[in-house]
């Protein structure tokens, strides 16, 4: 046996690598946590990585998983060896031709990283509840349970599916195990090759359509044969059992790593055992063998092989004395009277005793653990054992969370350490997503996984929050394998790390620290002034666990050496300085060596300064000496203000103090439904500088708060008179203008905790001073005393009354920019290009809106907890909000209007029934009411409230029937909101049905050209040339025309819009789709970090993809044909400056230069005739003679 | 007929050597000038600020793209370990070496001693018969003096002189109180010939945005004469070979320079203009006037127009300003 590789890979790679090695057709399609498995097969094609046949798989990105799935049972019928990845709500997707596939008996593996479906919420963690819905498409399931075998089983799977010849669903968990970064043994391409049998392949061919020898398949049968046909397949699924362990054995003989079907570990008598699949093996072994050596009889049953399900290799398995088992499972299926695991082991027990062959039925529990990675430890597996001690054991039990509603749960201690904790070092860092922790994390396991004889791991927590997220990354190190499974606990880490200043005022992170560890912590204040820096219970807990405390001032090294804010490497230098766990000088010379691979070709500069940030790193590094009594005064604030609702202090605050996993069931809602306008309680204070206001210069344009993606500059106009209660530093001056009454004053405020300091206000403020034409009517700012005042301030300005939004004229920037937007403090990037147009949207209609959002960014940091940012005005009125899913938002938006309407004409019908008894003069206002403008729909709102009172009055079904339904008489607006993900690619067939059914929808598109929020993948937005994940070559087609595809129906309000180049054109795009009695599509230009520039030039390049003809502006409104007119209107001028000096200003579009020159300029010719071939074909539709139509369709 | 003239110390077939530009990117069109009849071939500029501009943003938008989410690690493939600007221009260098038999002379643009001259050795290595270093410097900073600016120019070509053996051209921008007094430090410097003259592309204002923006206009045939009296000036006071360089763009203006005493007369917003096969009309051109002119060689005629030969050289200086301006009315409708 050749010596074997060791790698330090995360599971999704481990797969990707045998998938991409043993396949020949992969089709992908994005989706958490699966996506990196496409990622990286996607890349190794783009290098010319060949498979095992000497050929480089093809790789195709499509629409969807359905078209994924469809496109491999295409490909697996035309005889070629195909795989794909998904998970969640992908793998629904993917059922149908699972099906098929199975049916067909057709080999083939499908590697999931398993993940919760949307149910109550949706959620990107690991469980069970996906591959558990595939249990009936006959695919063979095998679970991995560990980064090591996920390599290892993804090529049993492959080699026994073409054996057995029934297709495979390998699954490991979601995050736990795709994300873990682990050092594995890597299987060397000559093990791959002896593992898959070329006659097997060959036979694979040779079943292939081929019309040299026809055959027909996918038949439809009828009544007389389809059942016997089902039954075909029996003998295929009872072999394929053995066939499976002769591959394990095979595999076994070939590395050394022997698996089996069921596999037990414990003691040989055992009578409490316990089942399970997954990634919670590792904590269960370590908890086993723990129990175990103390002489307690317990067991572990490992599973492996779950479909086809094999009783007797399980009986085979378990030990003959066991008497109470626990079985485990990772799913929920409400109603079902067990969860699948554990029916299956009872009725394997119950089979064998009815057929003789057990003559006692052990006692058998089911249990629930780990839903959405819910933490599961050793200490929960020792919690499960003691229940099975009990006479009788629960069953039905859940672990880990308090179910005080149905008492499900069990208790833990969770003090409880397993001897495996032994030996092994664990570190914990706090850090920012953006300060480059995670990498060196990864890179520090990678050093000493791979420079010495120790095993690491590391695992990531990362952040829903997309502007100043916080990533906490748990490190272990040992010299075993490390099966650790689970988070580091309290008092576990022998090294805490915090890499943010003020961290320590939001994190117990020493609740971790174990007696006697490292603390490292990144301030600007020196070694002996910190101390008095730190909170009361942190000092405490500092002398009590005996902790040795260091400080490096990382921000002021990094900034002078040349790193600006990234701190990454100074602090990944302190951990080797001062961990201990490789001799400091080979760990320095290893992380230079890893600076080195980063850096190396990208420029010498680069590598200077980095090296520069190790050596300062080394000489800025202080210890502190913990002084034996704590001093300090302060303990933390608390999370939300007393006057918070009590729901936000009970449960948003507690989630908020990432305490989320001490909330017991009774305090979630029971069906998902959450209270709106929470993110104004969560003040993150991530802003380094803020705007400051210049009264003097100000014109009161409104275009800051226009462009403020998080809501954060707010205006407001009010009578000057109530600003004599401001504080003192509070700004107003008089508005300017004739449009606003005599006495009326305006302020602009900035919510100084809830900016993200990105500038594209001070960016978009167009008034310099004539003297000084640095300063504007606004300037970034970053001092503090300031953000203290504006703290206060914008306390007083939020307490000032709203202007009365009918006197307002919305089509012009400065009135809309003083309606109050009811979307704010998103959860969105530092400088996000989307959200300014989903807060216009509710600026504008947000007190009547419905909003349908597909999956996505926007659903994320429009919908993930612990806070959402759609709020409501004073009166109580918003947005409200619901995410169905990726593929279907169009069709979910239309239900919505499906449903008003019919209230509307069940309402309307029911006031002209009741029509004596309410008055003639309402009944009329009610239905004849123009609800066009803002006036009419306050009157209309003022004659609903009179209904209802003048119901109050009328007895009878009829009336109580039209209280429920006399809100629909305000007319609500329909938005169905999404990525170009979902309106390009997964969701177009809806878009387009949508469209086409011509009902009062709003359709907004925020074209980020990518799949953005799993990380840049290619959509058909994707413009030609643009390098994106899926398109590492630069994306060879053109960006699909959607505006133009939509305008073919004619009746649809079409607009292409980007409020960086026009503000006043989206505005109006904005108002005319609302007011249009019918399907509208507004699709906005959205700058996305996934461009590769920085967002502080969000409007620079819209600008720019305007001008260079990238990003024509038009609307196209069907009701200018009634009236004789042209209905298409271009907005911008035709393109002025070359595509290249747009393109040549973003990195997805520059690094082609680099890696594909030739392509590049090739794409970069062609792009610029197009953009100059399609403006001129817009041009000539907006000048065609139209004749007045006839009469409008229906 | 002896078209040949000397460059560099080379021997060259004729005087026409295409300068720095995008034609140079392509071994197809390198070829195409090398059939029209160039006798040397600059290459395409290397800009200091590209390499740097590019490690910086492969920096922040590939290697540190750390995020932070749970859903993406990054947002573009940073998997390829792509070439960095420099070795794509030593590949290009190495592969036009290969593809032309015509000296092939590499161009480095900056103005930061230290540092990126160092580059300069790798280009030798490559197989550079010469080096072109074009100092596009403006001196926008109003406490740095005329002789610092030279100094600067100085201190670069002293770096880059002490990393290579082969020939240095300068390229110099007329920005100079004294021009030739400059082509002579570069000369005692180690230079081996200058290029006259740079082109500053200058900003334009867009009026509509109220911002600045890029401009780049080709040149025009007046552009020539200012190189043309320079060169006329320092011809036969110099070691240096002289390359009139900017608004080159008929056999007349190419002829014109060679009379001043140019060595070469370089060709660029022609070329790309008309293609590289308008070299040859030139060269054909010039041929043609030699033939009518009865020259048997450039020698003959090189320098004949110079300042040593004229009998005023005055006219190369004030008395030429003065004329033209004499001769300078105004277009009938302009109010002054």
């Amino acid at each position: 046996m050749p010596q074997p590789q060791m790698v330090t890979i995360d599971g999704n790679e481990a797969a990707a690598y045998v998938a991409h090695m043993t396949n020949q057709i992969i089709a992908i399609y994005p989706i958490t946590p699966a996506s990196p498995m496409g990622e990286w097969a996607d890349e190794w094609s783009s290098l010319d990585v060949k498979n095992l046949w000497g050929t480089v798989p093809e790789v195709i990105e499509m629409q969807s998983e359905a078209g994924a799935a469809g496109a491999i049972h295409g490909a697996l019928q035309a005889g070629s060896l195909a795989t794909t990845f998904t998970a969640s709500q992908g793998l629904l997707l993917m059922i149908p031709n699972m099906y098929k596939i199975a049916g067909e008996l057709t080999p083939t593996v499908l590697h999931v990283s398993a993940r919760s479906l949307a149910a109550q919420a949706l959620s990107i963690f690991g469980d069970h509840a996906d591959v558990m819905a595939c249990r009936a498409t006959g695919y063979a399931m095998l679970c991995s349970a560990s980064v090591q075998e996920v390599m290892d089983f993804a090529l049993i799977a492959q080699a026994a599916t073409l054996e057995g010849r029934v297709p495979f669903l390998h699954f490991f968990d979601g995050f736990r195990t795709s994300h873990e970064v682990a050092k594995i043994e890597q299987i060397d391409p000559a093990t791959i090759r002896a593992m898959i049998d070329e006659e097997l392949v060959k036979a694979h061919r040779a079943r292939a359509l081929n019309p040299d020898h026809p055959v027909i398949r996918g038949t439809s049968q009828n009544p007389d044969v389809y059942f016997q046909g089902r039954e075909t397949v029996n003998a295929y699924y009872q072999r394929l059992p053995a066939i499976v362990e002769q591959q394990m054995d095979r595999f076994a003989a070939l590395t050394g790593r022997q698996y089996r079907l069921f596999e037990y570990l414990g003691a040989q008598d055992a009578e409490r055992v316990i089942l399970l699949m997954g990634s919670g093996i590792g904590a269960a072994e370590e908890a086993v063998e723990h129990l175990a050596a103390r002489g307690e009889k317990v067991g572990l049953v490992k599973v492996r092989l779950f479909r086809p399900f094999d009783p007797a290799a399980l009986l085979g398995a378990l030990p003959p004395s066991a008497l109470q088992i626990a079985v485990l499972d990772r799913t929920k299926e409400p109603g079902a009277d067990g969860e699948p695991l554990y029916k299956d082991v009872v009725t394997a027990l119950a089979q064998a005793m009815a057929e003789g062959d057990r003559s006692a039925m052990p006692k058998i529990v089911g249990g629930r653990f780990g839903l959405s990675s819910k933490e599961f430890t050793p200490a929960m597996v020792k919690g499960i054992f003691e229940e099975l001690a009990k006479d009788p054991p629960k069953n039905h039990f859940t672990v880990g969370i308090i179910d005080d509603l149905t008492h499900t749960s069990l208790r833990w201690d969770p003090s409880f350490q397993a001897d495996a904790a032994e030996g092994v070092t664990a570190c914990v860092f706090y850090g920012l997503g953006s300060d480059g922790t995670v990498s060196a994390n990864k890179n520090s396991v990678k050093i000493i996984a791979e420079g010495t004889e120790n095993y690491g791991q590391g695992y990531f927590q990362y952040d829903s929050k997309k502007a100043g997220a916080v990533t906490i990354s748990h490190l272990r190190f040992s010299r075993r394998p490390i099966r650790s499974s689970y988070l580091i606990g309290d008092d576990q880490a022998s090294f805490v790390a915090c890499h943010q200043p003020t961290f320590v005022a939001h994190y117990e992170m020493l609740d971790k620290a174990a007696p006697g560890a490292v603390f490292l912590l990144n301030s600007p204040t020196t070694a002996d002034r910190v101390w008095h820096d730190l909170p009361r219970r942190m000092q405490r807990q500092m002398i009590d666990k005996g902790l040795r405390f260091y400080v490096i001032d990382a921000y002021r090294i990094a900034a002078e050496t040349g790193m600006g804010r990234r701190i990454n490497t100074i602090m990944q230098t302190c951990f080797f300085a001062i961990s201990g766990i490789l001799p400091e000088a080979e760990a320095i010379a290893q992380i230079k060596q890893a600076v080195r691979k980063t850096y190396g070709r990208k420029g010498q500069r680069l590598l200077e300064r980095n090296f520069a940030a190790i050596d300062a790193a080394l000489q800025g590094l202080q210890e502190v000496r913990v002084p034996a009594q704590a001093s300090s005064r302060f303990e933390r604030p608390p999370v939300v203000p007393e006057s918070a609702p009590e729901f936000v202090r009970k449960v948003t605050a507690t989630l908020l103090a990432d305490q989320g996993d001490r909330l017991p069931v009774s305090l979630m809602p029971a069906d998902g439904t959450w209270p709106t306008g929470t993110t104004r309680y969560e003040k993150r204070n991530i802003a380094l500088e803020l705007p400051r206001w210049e009264t003097d210069l100000c014109t009161h344009c409104g275009k800051c708060p226009l462009v403020c993606p998080h809501a954060a500059i707010r205006s407001k106009v009010y009578p000057a008179e109530l600003a004599a209660a401001a504080p003192k530093s509070f700004l107003h001056v008089p508005i300017k203008g004739k449009d606003f009454p005599q006495g009326y004053h305006i302020s602009y405020q900035v919510a100084a905790d809830d900016c993200t300091g990105c500038g594209l206000c001070v960016e978009v403020c167009p008034i310099r001073d004539r003297k000084d034409p640095k300063r504007k009517a606004l300037n970034m700012t970053p001092d503090p005393e300031y953000h203290a005042r504006e703290r206060e301030n914008w306390d007083f300005f939020l307490g000032l009354p709203e202007y009365d939004r009918s006197r307002l004229v919305a089509n012009k920037i400065k009135h809309a920019m003083i309606l109050q937007p009811l979307f704010e403090f998103s959860g969105a990037c530092v400088g996000c290009g989307e959200t300014p147009y989903i807060k216009l949207a509710t600026q504008l209609f947000g007190d009547r809106m419905l909003i349908g959002n597909a999956t996505g960014c926007s659903s994320i940091y429009g919908g993930n907890l612990p806070t959402t940012p759609y709020s409501t005005n004073p009166e109580g009125r918003g947005p409200t909000w619901n995410n169905s899913l990726f593929e279907d938002n169009a069709e979910f938006g239309l239900g919505l209007r499906l449903a008003l309407d019919a209230q509307v004409d069940q309402a309307r019908e029911l006031v002209r029934r009741l029509a004596p008894r309410i008055g003639e003069v309402l009944v009329d206002g009610l239905l004849t009411a123009d609800q066009a403008t803002e006036v009419g729909i306050f009157e209309q709102r003022q004659r609903v409230a009179a209904l209802r009172e003048q119901l109050n009055h009328i007895d009878g079904a009829e009336a109580r029937s039209l209280e429920a339904l006399c809100d629909s008489l305000v007319r609500r607006s329909v938005w169905i909101i999404g990525g170009d993900g979902w309106a390009y690619d997964i969701g177009y067939g809806g878009v387009d049905h949508v469209l086409a059914a011509g009902r009062n929808v709003n359709l907004l598109v925020l074209d980020t050209e990518v799949y953005s929020n799993t990380g840049g993948q290619t959509s058909k937005a994707t413009p030609l040339g643009a390098v994106a994940k899926f398109s590492a070559a630069g994306k060879p087609t053109f960006k699909k025309d959607l505006a133009m595809m939509a305008m073919a129906y004619e009746n649809v309000y079409v607009a292409q819009v980007a409020f960086g180049a026009k503000d006043v054109q989206t505005v109006r795009a904005f108002l005319e789709a609302e007011s249009f009695d019918g399907p509208s599509l507004l699709i906005g230009f959205s700058p996305c970090i996934a461009h590769g520039v920085d967002m502080s030039h969000n409007l620079r390049q819209q600008d720019l993809a305007v001008s260079s003809g990238h990003w024509p502006l038009f609307r196209y409104d069907p009701r200018r044909t009634e009236q004789g007119e042209n209905p298409l209107r271009i907005d911008c001028k035709p393109p002025s400056i070359p595509y290249r000096d747009y393109v040549s200003t973003e990195t997805r579009f520059s690094v082609l230069n680099r890696t594909h020159p030739e392509a590049a300029e090739r794409y970069l010719r062609l792009a610029q005739k197009h953009v100059e071939t399609r403006f001129s074909l817009y041009q000539q539709l907006a000048e065609l003679a139209v004749q007045k139509a006839p009469e409008k369709a229906s | 007929m002896d078209l040949t003239t000397q460059y560099l110390g080379f021997a060259i077939k004729n005087p026409l050597v295409p300068s720095a530009s995008p034609l140079s990117r392509s071994i197809d069109t390198a070829r195409e000038l090398e059939d029209a009849g160039a006798a040397a071939i600059i290459m395409w500029s290397l800009f200091e600020e590209s390499i740097t501009a590019e490690s910086e943003s492969s920096a922040r938008f590939l290697a540190e793209q750390d995020t932070g989410f749970a859903e993406a690690s990054s947002f573009l493939p940073d998997h390829a370990d792509f070439a960095p600007a420099l070795d794509l221009y030593l590949e290009n260098l190495r592969k036009l070496k290969e593809a032309l038999d015509i000296p092939v002379i590499a161009s480095l643009n900056g103005i930061t001693p230290g540092g990126w001259v160092e580059h300069g050795r790798e280009l030798e290595q490559a197989g550079a018969d010469a080096l072109e270093l074009n100092v596009y410097y403006v001196a926008a900073d109003i406490a740095q003096s005329g002789s610092e600016v030279e100094e600067r120019y100085l201190s670069l070509l002293q770096s880059l002189r002490g990393q290579i053996s082969i020939p240095i051209n300068m390229k110099l921008s007329p920005s100079f109180s004294s021009v030739a007094n400059m082509a002579k430090r570069l000369a005692d410097a180690g230079a081996n010939g200058v290029a006259l003259f740079n082109r500053f592309y200058q900003p334009d204002i867009n009026v509509a945005s109220l911002r600045l923006q890029p401009s780049l206009h080709p040149s025009t045939s007046a552009e020539a004469l200012l190189a043309m009296r320079w060169i006329a000036i320092l011809y036969g006071r110099t070691e240096l070979s002289l390359g009139g360089t900017g608004g080159v763009h008929s056999t007349e203006d190419a002829l014109k320079l060679l009379l001043a005493g140019a060595d070469v007369v370089h060709l660029c917003s022609a070329l790309l203009a008309r293609g590289p096969a308008y070299l040859a009309r030139i060269l054909q051109g010039i041929g043609d006037w030699m033939e009518e002119q009865g020259f048997e060689s450039i020698a003959e005629f090189r320098g004949r127009v110079s300042a040593l030969a004229v009998p005023n050289p005055a006219e190369f200086e004030r008395a030429n300003y003065v004329n033209v301006l004499d001769g300078y009315s105004f277009s009938p409708g302009v109010m002054i």
